[in-house]
């Protein structure tokens, strides 16, 4: 098989599903958000409620329009790049991504075009009920793309037929262990994902004194969502990492840059290993720190990748079974690291919040502003350390990433795709983080009809 | 009736129902520049279509995810295969959905003109190409007998599928024009009773070119897979009916029976093939079937399931979207708010 097509093919993948990820955890949790604030809108009638809601729907829609439509890309992607992917485990990866358009996409796009358009046609309680149902369907969809994720991280409820893999157990899939610590840290980091977006935004308009009966509630609201948000991701991610040591022993190893087995293991500060030579160029090293991590306690075997190598020589044939070292070793870094900012960070809004010291003055508040990029970086980095760790395995421990390409496809194919969706992508991003901008910065005054100009007006008329 | 049956017929359901309902979203996105001759009319145009655009395009979502599931080697197979045409399909569908979004949320005029050629030139490429390749499931595509397709785009590319392109173009223009007439007040409302009479001439025209040119360069009647019998006459009447209609400004009733149109062509078109899914060009024996692409019964027992419980819910809300925004879009600023 063509080597080119499936580095291409990879490139292509990794550059939409990145893209589309972009956009996903906000729609994750500032749906949520939105919809707890028209909830308090219903219930106390407030006005500034209202204008609160119809601020971050704005946003929230002009970021779920992107989210949809590079959505489709990898709905069609399996089939068009990895042909001998699908075929061999169409059987089961198949079920769940249909079942996510057929319980969640329909009941996510039906009830937000009502929420978008239905403002004064529905009911208030009917018109909030639509915005949960946006909400809940978002992250349903969550689920079950993650429980297909799930299962080419760690297979299950599978048998072996005629060369490919057939379901056995539908069950096996919802219960596996990895989706159900996946689907919440999905989840939570898309909520931490949400409420650093509008604690930055909010910040904004609060350094200005603009609006402040809109944006400080905002701000409230938002810190005690996100403060319990990254703090269940940093616990789930603990127990992920402990799952990780059993399940996927090399993605640890190269995530810790790890070379030869330890107990007690040691936690790596710095390294950087060759791995053309396989050989530790710098190393720098807390001794037991990896035990204690990984069991809880102070001893206990870590794998290395030299060892793990010849394991995995020995059970499924020769070949490279050992991941891009440099990139799953600061990915997973980068993840943690602002995990841990985004934990100071909120911990330190709650602080303030909680005894009431929200305003310009409030020191550090400007730091916001920048901080709404750490759960972008966290995402990113957490999906690449997932699935470029998990290589050269495309189904862990069943399909290589060369098998699964398709076929016919030609390396002049694959460039005129990717170069085709880079540029069209990174246009469409440029519009949106316009749209974003500008209706982030406008704020939420009430809306009043702008006098047109002279050219306008010839267009209008 | 066995499971692999059932999910052809419900596959072919998804299609019909992506067809009925994305035909008319991109009908309205191509006329959107030719029909809307002002600002407020051009909101107007696409208000029709904003609450449910995306819900119909999760048809096309749905229908993939089921070929998936049920016939992982039909799609893996028609998707590789259809993989330049795809490519292009994704673009129109990505920058149409963007610009019907987008469009509104800028005053600047020069903004919204080139939103409103990206809406239409990303509703054109779709609406072409559905036909292409629908026209090449009936004609048959070069796959050798592991079940690899062994074209290239050309392939895809001859007078046949070009029809059959003209088709759902027509077809989808024409869907969307009605749509306009139920939907919108006056002037656009008979603007498009206007256009729709003049889209039909084309769309009979197309269809029936492409039915005469099925017995000319396809040999699908010598097999057939079942007997369509009288369900494509009823598609040709049910298109004479509904021009008939909208000269006699009966915006419900032509759009019904386009619909109607559109349901029984469809279904022609997955008689034929039956049980067949991809029809090999090369050989009768290396085309895909219902069984030889099929998922284990296992998968099928429970997309089945699955299938029974939420396809109807699906129908019944998205039917209640339908009726919330059942009045006409006006001029009133109320109804543009968005």
């Amino acid at each position: 098989m063509n080597s080119s097509v499936t580095i291409l093919s990879q490139w292509q993948f990794a550059v939409t599903s990145v893209y589309h990820f972009f956009f996903v955890p906000l729609t994750l949790g500032l749906s949520v958000l939105v919809a707890i604030m028209e909830t308090i809108y219903v219930r106390t009638g407030s006005e500034r409620y209202k204008r609160m809601t119809k601020f971050w729907g704005k946003l929230f829609v002009i970021n779920f329009a992107m989210g949809v439509v590079t959505g489709i890309v990898p709905e069609f992607q399996f089939g068009m790049n990895w042909s001998e992917y699908s075929r061999y485990v169409g059987d089961i990866f198949g079920a769940p991504l249909a079942i996510e358009a057929l319980l969640a996409f329909f009941i996510e796009s039906t009830f937000l075009g009502v929420w978008i358009f239905g403002w004064d046609r529905l009911s208030k309680p009917l018109h909030a009920a639509a915005i949960w149902l946006v909400a809940i369907a978002s992250n349903l969809s969550a689920f079950w793309i993650l429980v297909a994720n799930s299962f080419m991280q760690s297979p299950v409820g599978y048998a072996e037929e005629g060369g490919r893999l057939v379901m056995q157990q539908f069950s096996a899939l919802l219960t596996n262990p990895y989706v159900w610590g996946q689907f919440p840290h999905t989840v939570f980091s898309g909520f931490t994902t949400a409420a650093f977006f509008v604690m930055g935004i909010s910040t904004y308009h609060l350094l200005r004194r603009k609006q402040e009966d809109v944006f400080k509630p905002s701000f409230q609201l938002a810190t005690v969502f996100g403060s319990l948000s990254i703090l269940m991701v940093i616990l789930i991610g603990h127990n992920q990492a402990q799952q990780m040591v059993r399940l996927q022993p090399m993605k640890i190893a190269a995530a810790e840059a790890l070379l030869n087995t330890e107990d007690p293991a040691s936690f790596s500060v710095f390294s950087v290993v060759d791995q053309q030579t396989m050989s530790e160029q710098v190393s720098l090293r807390i001794p037991r720190v990896l035990s204690l991590l990984a069991y809880n306690r102070l001893d206990g075997e870590v794998k290395g990748m030299l060892d793990l190598q010849k394991e995995y020589e020995e059970k499924y044939g020769p070949g490279n079974y050992i991941p891009p070292i440099g990139v799953s070793y600061w990915s997973f870094r980068i993840m943690v690291g602002s995990g841990f900012l985004m934990l100071a960070f909120a911990a330190y809004a709650l602080y303030r919040v909680l005894r009431n010291q929200l305003s310009a003055e409030t020191r550090w508040l400007g730091l916001f502003l920048p901080a709404m990029a750490l759960p972008y970086l966290a995402n990113i980095f957490g999906w690449l350390l997932t699935e470029m760790g998990r290589q050269p395995w495309v189904v862990y421990g069943k399909l290589r990433t060369a098998d699964a390409v398709s076929p016919n496809l030609t390396t002049g194919m694959v460039i005129t795709t990717l170069l085709g969706f880079t540029i069209v992508y990174g246009l469409l991003m440029v519009a949106d983080v316009y749209l974003l901008r500008k209706y982030a910065v406008a704020g939420a005054e009430a809306e009043l009809p702008k006098p047109r100009t002279i050219e306008e007006q010839t267009y209008w008329e | 009736m066995d499971l692999n049956t059932l999910w052809f017929i419900l596959i072919a359901v998804l299609f019909v129902g992506y067809f009925v309902l994305e035909g008319f979203d991109l009908g309205v996105g191509m006329l959107l520049p030719f029909l809307g001759k002002n600002d407020t009319q051009r909101r107007m145009i696409l208000n029709t279509i904003g609450p449910h655009w995306d819900g119909n395009e999760v048809w096309l979502i749905t229908a993939g995810g089921a070929m998936f599931a049920a016939f992982p080697n039909w799609y893996a197979t028609l998707f590789s295969g259809f993989y330049m045409a795809l490519f292009l399909m994704l673009i129109g569908l990505i920058v149409r959905g963007v610009a019907l979004e987008f469009r509104s949320k800028d005053e600047n005029p020069l903004w919204r003109k080139f939103w409103d050629w990206a809406a239409c030139v990303g509703s054109f490429i779709p609406s072409l190409l559905w036909g292409v390749a629908f026209a090449n499931f009936i004609r048959g595509v070069p796959i050798d007998a592991q079940k690899y397709y062994v074209g290239g785009f050309w392939d895809l590319i001859n007078v046949y599928s070009i029809l059959g392109g003209l088709v759902t173009l027509f077809g989808f223009l024409l869907q969307g024009a009605f749509f306009l007439s139920l939907k919108t007040d006056e002037p656009i409302a008979s603007q498009a009773r206007r256009s729709a009479s003049r889209i039909w001439v084309g769309t009979t025209v197309a269809l029936v070119a492409a039915t005469i040119a099925t017995y000319l360069f396809t040999d699908i009647l010598e097999r057939l897979g079942v007997n369509p019998g009288p369900v494509p006459i009823g598609a040709v009447l049910a298109l004479l009916a509904a021009g008939w209609f909208i000269r006699q400004g009966r915006d419900g009733w032509a759009f019904a029976s386009n619909t109607l149109a559109i349901i029984l062509s469809t279904a022609t078109i997955f008689l034929v093939l039956y049980p067949r899914v991809l029809v090999s060009s090369l050989s009768p024996n290396f085309s895909l079937t219902i069984y030889n692409s099929a998922s284990g019964p296992n998968t099928l027992q429970t997309m089945t399931i699955v299938a029974l419980i939420f396809v109807p819910l699906v129908l019944l809300y998205q039917g209640w979207s339908y009726w919330v925004f059942r009045k006409r879009v006006s001029a009133n600023p109320k109804d543009l708010h968005y």
